[in-house]
C-alpha cells in the first residue's frame, strides 16, 4: 500500500503545518539560555558547571524513571526535562552541595511535573517548585552566596557527602539584594548589567538575559507582554517607593536588574503551560507578578521575591483564564 | 471455633493493612499531620488512640442492645470522651513532657473520625470479640502510620530517630520536614506509594486470575 515515492499524497488535516513543536520551542530556549549559562560558568568556575550538569542529569533520570515504560521516547524526546534541570541549576547558589541539587531536581520533576501528568499539565513552574522546596528545606545553604572568583577554584562545599552540611571555603558575599535589604547599599548599574556580582548561577548578568529574551521574542516563542508587564509594573511600583524615601527603597533600575527579576520575567513566568491564555489574562498575570515581587522584596522577610511571586500567580492562572475567557462568537449576548 | 478465630484474625489484618485507616481510608488526618514531627510523638498519639479505640469499641459492643438507635452517636461520643479524659489525665501525670508536646490534640481524639467511624460501622453491629479484633487492627494500623510518618520526618528533619542521632554532627537538617508543609508532602507521597502498591497488586491478581482461568 505504502509507496516509497507517492504520486498522490493524501493526508488528513491540518494541511498547513507550523514549525512550532514542543521540541523546537525547547531548543530555542536552550539557545537563548546559552550565553547566560556560559557567563555563569565563567563567573563562578567549574563548580558551577558541575552543578548544572548534576541538575540536568537528575532531571532527565527522574523523568525517565517516572514516565510510562513504552512512552519514554515521547516524554524524554521533547527536551523539557533538560530545560527544567537547566533552569533550576541557573537559580541555585553556585556553592550549593551537589546532593542538594539532586534532591531539588528530583522534586522539580517528580512533584513539580510528573505528579500532575507530565508536560503541559502542571500548575506550577517545575523548576521553581524545586527551588522553593530547596529554599524551605535548606535555608542556609540556599542563601550562601559566593563571590565570582577564579575559574578553576571549586568551593569544597559542593562535594559534601549526602545529608551532610557543606563547608563553604571560598569568599562569601551578600547578594546585591541582601545588601540593599539589610544594609541599604546600592550596587552599581554596570556590575548588575554585566553580572560580576554574587547571586544565583544564572541571574547575575542582566545584559545576556535580555539578549536571550530578544532572541526568543524574535523567534516568537515568548509573549512579549509578560516580561514587559512584569518589568513595567515592578519599576513603576519601586519608582513610587523610591520617590517617597530614596535612602531606604531601591530605585527602579536596581529593581529591574537585580536578583532573579530578569531570569524570572523572561524565562520562568513565560512558560506557556503555567501562564494565562488570553492577552487580557496575560496582562493581569504580569502586573500581578511585578507588584508581588516588589511587595515581597521591600516589605517581606526575604530579600528576593521573584520565585514566590511567579508561583503565586501560577496558582491564580486557572482563575484568570476563567474570568478572561473570550465570548464565543454569536453567543452570550442574550443573557445580559 | 477455628472459623471464628480466622475471622477475628481477618478483621485484625484488615485494619493493619488492607483497610489501613490512614493510607486507605484517609481518616484521622488531623492528628496524623499535627503531631508527627517526631517518631516518639507518633508513638504517644498512636498509643493514646489505641487505648481509646479499644476501650470504646469494647463498651459500645457490650452496650449495643441498650443504646437507642436515635441517640447512638451522642452515646458513642460520651463513651469515647470518657476514655479520652482518662488518657489525658494519665499522660499528664506520667509523661508531662509528651503531654505538653501533643497539647490540644489529646482532647481532640474525641473528634477523631476514625474512632467514631469504627463504633458506627463495626462495634455497634458485631460481637465483643470481633469488635476487639477490629479495634486492635485499626489502632495498630493507625499507630503504624503515625510512627512511619513521624519517623521519616524526624530522620530527615533532625537526623534522629526516637531522639538517637543517626548521622553525626555534620548532618544538614531538612528544615521543611519538621514544619507543616513537610507533613503534607510526606503524607501525600506515602498515600501515592500505597495507591501504587494497591494498583500493582490488582494487576498481579488479574494476571493470576487470567492464567488460572486459561488452565481450566
Amino acid at each position: 500500500m505504502t509507496q516509497k515515492d507517492p504520486k498522490l499524497l493524501i493526508q488528513p488535516g491540518p494541511q498547513l503545518r507550523q514549525q512550532m513543536t514542543t521540541p523546537a520551542v525547547m531548543r530555542d530556549v536552550w539557545y537563548a539560555l546559552a550565553p547566560t549559562t556560559l557567563a555563569g560558568i565563567w563567573f563562578f568556575g567549574i563548580g558551577a558547571l558541575l552543578l548544572l550538569i548534576t541538575c540536568i542529569a537528575t532531571a532527565v533520570l527522574t523523568e525517565w524513571y517516572f514516565s510510562p515504560e513504552d512512552e519514554r521516547r515521547y516524554f524524554l524526546g521533547d527536551g523539557s526535562a533538560i530545560l527544567t534541570g537547566l533552569l533550576l541549576g541557573l537559580t541555585l547558589p553556585p556553592a550549593l552541595p551537589l546532593w542538594m541539587a539532586v534532591v531539588g531536581s528530583a522534586v522539580a520533576i517528580g512533584v513539580g511535573k510528573t505528579i500532575w501528568g507530565g508536560v503541559g499539565s502542571n500548575l506550577f513552574n517545575p523548576a521553581l517548585v524545586g527551588r522553593a522546596f530547596l529554599l524551605a528545606t535548606f535555608p542556609i545553604a540556599m542563601t550562601t552566596w559566593t563571590a565570582p572568583g577564579d575559574f578553576f577554584t571549586m568551593p569544597s562545599s559542593i562535594f559534601a557527602l549526602p545529608l551532610m552540611t557543606g563547608v563553604v571555603d571560598t569568599v562569601t558575599q551578600a547578594s546585591p539584594l541582601g545588601l540593599m535589604k539589610f544594609e541599604y547599599t546600592d550596587t552599581g548599574f554596570v556590575e548588575l548589567l554585566f553580572g560580576n556580582t554574587s547571586g544565583s548561577l544564572g541571574e547575575t548578568s542582566g545584559l545576556l538575559l535580555i539578549l536571550g529574551g530578544l532572541y526568543l521574542w524574535w523567534r516568537r516563542d515568548l509573549d512579549w507582554r509578560i516580561p514587559v508587564g512584569i518589568l513595567a509594573t515592578a519599576m513603576a511600583f519601586s519608582l513610587a517607593l523610591y520617590m517617597m524615601d530614596s535612602g531606604r527603597y531601591p530605585g527602579p533600575i536596581f529593581t529591574a536588574l537585580s536578583g532573579g527579576m530578569l531570569l524570572g520575567a523572561i524565562f520562568m513566568a513565560t512558560d506557556p503551560v503555567t501562564s494565562p491564555l488570553t492577552p487580557k489574562g496575560i496582562w493581569i498575570f504580569a502586573v500581578g507578578i511585578g507588584f508581588l515581587v516588589v511587595l515581597i522584596r521591600v516589605f517581606g522577610g526575604f530579600p528576593e521575591g521573584m520565585m514566590y511571586a511567579i508561583l503565586l500567580m501560577n496558582a491564580a492562572t486557572p482563575l484568570i483564564d476563567r474570568y478572561t475567557q473570550p465570548r464565543v462568537f454569536g453567543r452570550g449576548l442574550d443573557t445580559k | 471455633m477455628a472459623k471464628s478465630e480466622k475471622q477475628a484474625y481477618d478483621e485484625f489484618i484488615k485494619g493493619v493493612w488492607r483497610e489501613n485507616p490512614v493510607f486507605v481510608q484517609v481518616l484521622g488526618m488531623c492528628p496524623m499531620l499535627a503531631v508527627t514531627n517526631s517518631a516518639i510523638n507518633g508513638v504517644a498519639m498512636g498509643m493514646a488512640t489505641f487505648f481509646v479505640l479499644m476501650g470504646s469499641s469494647f463498651l459500645v459492643s457490650l452496650l449495643k442492645n441498650l443504646i437507642p438507635k436515635q441517640v447512638r452517636i451522642s452515646c458513642f461520643i460520651i463513651i469515647i470522651a470518657t476514655f479520652v479524659t482518662v488518657v489525658d489525665y494519665v499522660l499528664l501525670a506520667t509523661l508531662p513532657g509528651i503531654h505538653k508536646e501533643l497539647g490540644a490534640f489529646i482532647p481532640l481524639i474525641v473528634a477523631n473520625c476514625l474512632i467514631l467511624g469504627r463504633q458506627e460501622a463495626f462495634a455497634s453491629r458485631n460481637t465483643i470479640r470481633m469488635a476487639l479484633a477490629d479495634a486492635l487492627g485499626m489502632a495498630a494500623g493507625f499507630l503504624f502510620a503515625l510512627v512511619a510518618l513521624g519517623g521519616i520526618r524526624e530522620i530527615l528533619g533532625e537526623g534522629k530517630l526516637f531522639g538517637i542521632s543517626l548521622f553525626g554532627d555534620n548532618f544538614e537538617p531538612w528544615v521543611i520536614m519538621i514544619l507543616p508543609p513537610g507533613g503534607f508532602i510526606t503524607l501525600g507521597l506515602m498515600l501515592l506509594f500505597f495507591n501504587w502498591l494497591e494498583e500493582k497488586k490488582k494487576k498481579l491478581d488479574a494476571q493470576v486470575a487470567a492464567t488460572e482461568g486459561s488452565d481450566l
